[in-house]
């Protein structure tokens, strides 16, 4: 069970050529921006198709390029959170969740919607607008229509950057909840090194295309890989939107 | 201030520039949202095609209406065979000429609009597990909504305001066929001046109003 992703893809000169394999746990691809993380994203969910590889999940084939499989978007069992969350802004939050589980009976959909609208606290939200709502509702929302027809993955594309430390941090305790109801493979790209540490349960380093390093956040932060890595995960040199205290992290890199 | 067949114009042009509009709306949105979303070929002379008769003089795109559809011609000798009736000088063929001048203003101005609805909402209904007409008719249009109403307003607008193919397809035949530029036109000729500014005077308030209206959906749409 899990995710294998193994894919190779040509866009103006830029060329993504990974491969990683993961099973149902909680995987970050960090790196940084234009390392090729918000293009596997899109190869896994069906959004672009790669020149090459193969794309298996729970021995289901998503993509084979040899065998000329390529399962239109609409058929993949993907849950995806994009990082400006893509709310329907001519929805309620109610009818935004709702149209994610249009592959549900009525009855069944209608019992989904009200078990998600309470499992991600938008209880009294149900009519409004996304632009009427918090940044930290709207992340809540994104998060219940990905996961409302109960996808076999879920893919989140820096889906807290835009948030406060308070609130990323609320998202970071709705992400572990939601791992406990939900034994699929989490996809989590991210630019943040505290997230990336805390969420983990393997790290995938991306840069220029390619993986540098792969292991469990531990591994990378005593061990990194190359001077890359390092560079990477060594917050001396590491710029911090958040602002998060570099103490936070339970096992500092290099020090 | 408009004398009963004034009047008969008016109500002629309403009613023509609103089934026009009818067909407008919907060819229009269909063929702007395959221009906008949708990689065919020849996609270029379609668009082309479509936008020919904002340029052409309305005389011209008259003459290919009468090819076309004319008793002889390549579509309308068929219609004639079979049913006995052609639409050259009926209040239909004003409704064609329309519909023809007015098609263009919809289908660039929906196809503005729907292009310019943000593709990661289009991804994000795809990913939710809906079909591209799904998409189309659940998050596209809506979102294209106030471009496309704008579109159609202003399409009425040119509507209402046709003449030259209109006359060329339809004939100014009084009571039957002239419409109100057609009847300006006649009452202007035979010099009867105060009904002329009467009937101006109504079809320009008309047109402002429709041009305010189209603007308050569309932010500078024209």
């Amino acid at each position: 069970m899990g995710l294998s992703v193994s894919l190779k893809k040509k866009v103006n000169g830029f060329f993504l050529e990974v491969e990683w394999e993961i099973g149902d746990e909680l995987a970050v691809l960090f790196g940084h921006s234009g390392a090729g993380k918000s293009m596997t994203l899109q190869a896994i969910s069906g959004l672009m198709e790669p020149d090459e590889g193969t794309i298996r999940i729970n021995n289901t084939v998503y993509f084979d390029s040899a065998a000329k499989i390529n399962v239109p978007a609409q058929l993949r069992s993907c849950g995806y959170v994009f990082q400006d969350l893509a709310l329907f802004p001519h929805m309620t939050v109610k009818d935004n969740i709702r149209y994610g589980a249009s592959g549900l009976e009525k009855s069944e959909r209608e019992e989904a919607l009200i078990k998600m609208m309470s499992a991600f606290r938008l209880n009294g939200l149900e009519n409004r607008l996304p632009s009427e709502i918090s940044g930290g509702q709207k992340q809540r929302v994104a998060l219940a229509r990905a996961l409302i027809r109960r996808p076999g993955l879920l893919l989140l594309d820096e889906p807290f950057s835009a948030l406060d430390n308070q609130v990323r941090a609320e998202m970071r305790k709705i992400l572990r909840d939601i791992r406990r109801e939900f034994t699929i493979p989490v996809i989590l790209v991210t630019h943040d090194l505290f997230e990336a540490n805390a969420m983990a349960d393997r790290i995938i380093i991306y840069s220029g295309g390619r993986i540098v390093q792969t292991g469990v956040p531990s591994e990378i932060f005593h061990s990194p890989a190359s001077p890359d890595v390092e560079a990477l995960i060594n917050p001396s040199g590491f710029t911090r939107p958040s602002g998060v205290a570099l103490s936070f992290q339970p096992s500092p890199a290099s020090s | 201030m408009l004398d009963g067949s004034a009047l008969f114009s008016l109500r002629l042009s309403l009613q023509v520039a609103s089934a026009a509009t009818v067909f407008v709306v919907v060819i229009g949105v269909t063929a702007a949202y395959f221009l906008a979303s949708r990689n065919f070929r020849g996609k270029e002379v379609v668009d082309i095609l479509f936008t020919l008769p904002l340029v052409l003089p309305p005389t011209v795109t008259g003459y290919y209406l009468i090819i076309l559809f004319g008793r002889n011609g390549a579509i309308g000798r068929f219609i004639y065979e079979w049913t006995g009736w052609t639409i050259m000088f009926t209040w239909y063929a004003a409704v064609l000429a329309s519909f023809v001048v007015a098609l263009p203003l919809m289908i660039k101005t929906a196809r503005a609009a729907i292009e310019s609805v943000d593709k990661n909402l289009i991804n994000a209904s795809y990913t939710l597990g809906h079909s591209r007409t799904g998409t189309a008719m659940r998050v596209i249009l809506p979102l294209a909504k106030k471009g496309i109403i704008a579109g159609g307003v202003l399409s009425f607008a040119r509507a209402m305001g046709e003449f030259g193919a209109t006359l060329m397809l339809a004939g100014n035949i009084p009571g039957k066929t002239d419409t109100m530029p057609l009847a300006i036109y006649s009452v202007a000729g035979s010099g009867e001046w105060s009904g002329a500014h009467a009937m101006v005077a109504v079809f320009t308030l008309i047109s402002g109003t429709l041009l305010y209206i189209a603007n308050r959906f569309g932010k500078r749409m024209i």
